[in-house]
């Protein structure tokens, strides 16, 4: 081999080049962003990502129900969001796939009016303009949008494309990704995951071997996954992640801290969708800044009671460190389960546009002990890696992409405790069987239970799906033997069938994630029974409380910078460390640990405050004499 | 076909990781389903069957430990049922006194110490079971896995405490 004698070009079965099904068979890659889409096409190995009329290749994923009717996508659904806050949804892509009862677990403010329903399916739904509108249908519109640009880019017809998923997402938020592909008229070659892609960018690009790990730090999702490139194979050995930590929480965290500054200096606001947005709005941009900059301002106007607001970088990154910190345990995390060590990688690819905040890119060289790689542009690397996928898919291209299921599949067993069956890590597609047995005599069916997590407790795991194996012959308890095969297929997603195996007694089912679109549901939504005006309720009070706390931060901080001296180094310790306790409690998503670390911080600052009111209070009476006091005391 | 048959490989207890990636990934090109997206459906789920057992195959050979106790089974080594239960007395000892040792170090190196011991005590229980393969002694191979399995766990455990003792308090 290696040697100069290809005179002859053979290929293996199933490698043979295909040629290109002709016209109209035109496939792209999308980036479909929690903060922005991208929409990619390559040609002859080389990517480039499509651009608008006026040069843009981002398209912000916001989504405008205009009152006339109208859907807009992108720039002009931006510009409706301040005149008509309640028409316009962003960050959709952090509900995909999510149920009502979920909605609550998800990091964050959602500045949306959640539907109430009912029906069988339990998707969660979000009142905009008007109608109840899912999280499918909403990216089914930015996915159109997407379609649009790239058919009046490439001027021919668009209906094939390699989609990018976070990897971390689970089984019902790949199936509704599919969907909202399909709602656009797209047929979805593949599902690759979104730090897999870059590296594919990456990888073709420079010609990268050895052991690389990608960051990815989006709007709304994080993923760090770890890969092997070797020879133009692209293995994924390990992946982590959260869907529930991004950049829109370090804007959040800017947006809180100027209500709470409002709040200080005495401006009574309503903190309701509006207000949310628009300081969510000025949040982003002021986060921008402070990439190239050191310090920014804005100026906030509610309820036209305008305000002005100081942000230094310094700031801003004790503002998001707490949720910097957890990036980078999960990267630790997902290192420690491959057994590999920092050392050992030769590059970190950033990806995601929050990767571009100066905090991310030095700790994540600290972390690794080299500065990450920054060439290609973060926004669009995802993109332009789907375009090269699907060019490979369709055109027969050398590249191997093997990918892992993210998160480990396994059954309810006894006393709800998970029985694994498909590790975490374990290449796809795969097919992995085990046996289980009845407990009871003359036992004829067996419920089947299928969840997905890490987790020991069925309770603690997400629930995708429920069957019965029915019409087991009766026998004593444990002489059946019914065999579970979890099918995990290259999108990564998850078919389970049962067997009992001395009768042949057999059942599939295709997994329609319990939070999911049920497919013959596409057209008509059905809602749900529970009661989402509680998970509405217990977002507001969250944020209530995380402005309440940045108040009294701020107000402490005040009082530190004044009369500081009056405090001993070990109270002043004790006081910084409490400070800290509560910054990092605002950085979560437990009201009650806010409250908590609140309440301990102002019992520690309490000793503080009557020392400066004494000393208030000597102020006030020095130079007077005193007989001036006793002669004052005895009127 | 067993998992060393369809990579190609000998059935033995020493492979060379670089050597199963290699037969792995060149299999792969073959068969994964990337590779069938324009083929008719038959082609395109043979493929898949083809792949997902081609996976099922490189996981459990890449692990050694995995590798040793599918090597046994083909080789009719019966194993304790519930993979938990250790019934050699000696094990049962060594465990115990490993454990309270494992109480005991309050450490991160202490831990770590431990930790070194029970992967070299690894090392050598799976160099040991070559020639315990090449001389088919059933039950000295089931000795020498439960000791493995054993083995194993500890190190999992003593690398949960030193994560534990290396968090800051808080």
């Amino acid at each position: 081999m290696g040697c100069d004698m290809s005179l002859l070009e053979i290929h293996e079965p199933g490698e043979t080049p295909l040629p290109h099904a002709g016209e109209g068979a035109l496939a792209v890659g999308i980036d479909l962003g929690t903060t922005n889409s991208v929409v990619a096409i390559a040609r002859e190995g080389v990517p480039a990502a499509l651009h608008d009329a006026a040069g843009h290749a981002l398209v912000p994923s916001i989504v405008a129900y205009a009152e006339d009717g109208r859907v807009l996508v992108g720039d002009a659904a931006r510009e409706l969001l301040a005149a008509e806050p309640t028409r316009v949804v962003s960050s959709i892509k952090r509900l995909m796939g999510r149920g009502s009862a979920d909605v609550r677990t998800v990091a964050g403010v959602l500045p949306y009016e959640i539907e109430p329903g009912s029906g069988e399916t339990d998707m969660v739904k979000l009142r905009i303009g008007g109608r109840a509108r899912s999280p499918v249908e909403i990216s089914a519109e930015i996915l159109k949008a997407l379609r649009a640009r790239a058919q009046a880019a490439l001027e021919k017809p668009v209906e094939r494309a390699v989609i990018t998923v976070p990897a971390y997402f689970d089984d019902a938020a790949r199936t509704a990704t599919r969907d909202a592909a399909r709602v656009a008229g797209l047929e979805v070659l593949r599902l690759v995951n979104e730090p897999t892609a870059a590296a594919l960018a990456y990888g073709l690009d420079k010609g990268s071997e050895g052991l690389y790990a990608v960051y990815d730090l989006g709007g709304g999702t994080f993923d760090f996954s770890l890969l092997r490139m070797d020879k133009g194979v692209f293995q994924v050995l390990a992946t982590g992640g959260d869907t529930a930590l991004g950049g829109d929480d370090f804007d959040r965290a800017i947006a809180e801290r100027m209500l709470a500054e409002r709040q200080r200096d005495g401006v009574i606001d309503r903190v309701d969708e509006t207000a949310i947005k628009r300081a969510l709005a000025l949040a982003r941009q002021m986060k921008e800044q402070l990439s190239p900059r050191d310090h920014t301002s804005g100026r906030l106007e509610l309820e036209g009671k305008p305000s002005f607001h100081a942000l230094t970088r310094p700031e801003f990154e004790a503002l998001i460190a707490a949720a910097v910190g957890r990036t980078l345990d999960i990267a630790r995390a997902v290192l420690a389960d491959a057994g590999v060590g920092a050392a050992e990688l030769q590059g970190i690819v950033m990806v995601g546009g929050s990767t571009r905040v100066p905090l991310v890119r030095q700790r994540v060289g600290e972390v690794f002990g080299k500065p990450p790689l920054t060439d290609i542009d973060p926004d669009e690397v995802v993109a332009l890696g789907a375009a090269l996928q699907a060019e490979s898919l369709t055109g027969g291209g050398d590249t191997l992409l093997i990918d892992v299921a993210p998160l480990s599949l396994g059954l309810e067993t006894m006393g709800g405790i998970v029985e694994k069956v498909v590790p975490r890590n374990t290449p796809i597609p795969v097919q992995l069987a085990q046996e289980f047995t009845t407990y009871q005599d003359g036992q004829t069916a067996m419920a089947i239970h299928v969840v997905q997590g890490e987790r020991e407790m069925v309770a603690d795991c997400r629930s995708l799906a429920r069957f019965e194996l029915q019409g087991i012959p009766p026998m004593t308890a444990g002489a059946a033997r019914i065999r579970v095969t979890f099918a995990v297929d290259a999108d990564g997603l998850l078919t389970v069938s049962a067997e009992e195996r001395t009768t042949g007694v057999a059942q599939r089912v295709e997994v329609i994630p319990s939070y999911g679109l049920s497919h013959d549901d596409m057209a008509e939504m059905l809602y749900d029974s529970l009661d989402h005006a509680e998970d509405d309720m217990i977002q507001r009070l969250l944020v209530e409380t995380r402005v309440e706390a940045r108040r009294g931060l701020l107000a402490l901080d005040a009082a530190l910078a004044k009369d500081g001296a009056l405090l001993s180094d070990v109270e002043r310790a004790d006081l910084d460390g409490a400070r800290s306790r509560l910054e990092a409690a605002i950085g979560g998503d437990d009201r009650d640990e806010i409250t908590a670390a609140a309440e301990a911080l102002e019992a520690l600052s309490k000793p503080f405050a009557e020392r400066r009111m004494d000393r208030g209070i000597r102020e006030a009476l020095a130079g007077v004499a005193v007989s001036d006091l006793e002669r004052r005391v005895g009127e | 076909m067993d998992h060393f048959a369809r990579l190609g490989l000998p059935a033995a207890l020493d492979i060379e990781p670089a050597a199963l990636d290699r037969v792995y990934f060149a299999s792969q090109r073959k068969w994964h389903p990337d590779r069938f997206v324009s083929r008719p459906p038959e082609e395109r789920a043979k493929a898949s069957t083809e792949a997902a057992a081609l996976n099922d195959a490189y996981r459990t050979l890449k692990d050694p430990l995995s590798r040793a106790f599918y090597l046994a089974e083909l080789c009719g080594v019966e194993m304790p049922g519930d993979g938990k239960t250790i019934d050699d007395p000696d094990l049962l000892m060594e465990a115990m006194e490993a454990r309270e040792a494992l109480g005991d170090a309050d450490t991160p190196d202490a831990v770590e110490s431990l930790a070194a011991q029970a992967l070299q005590g690894k090392q050598e229980t799976l160099e040991s079971l070559a020639s315990l393969f090449l001389r088919d002694d059933k039950p000295a191979i089931r000795k020498a896995l439960l000791r493995l399995r054993y083995l194993d766990k500890f190190a999992d455990e003593a690398r949960a405490r030193r994560t534990n003792l290396e968090r800051p308090a808080s």
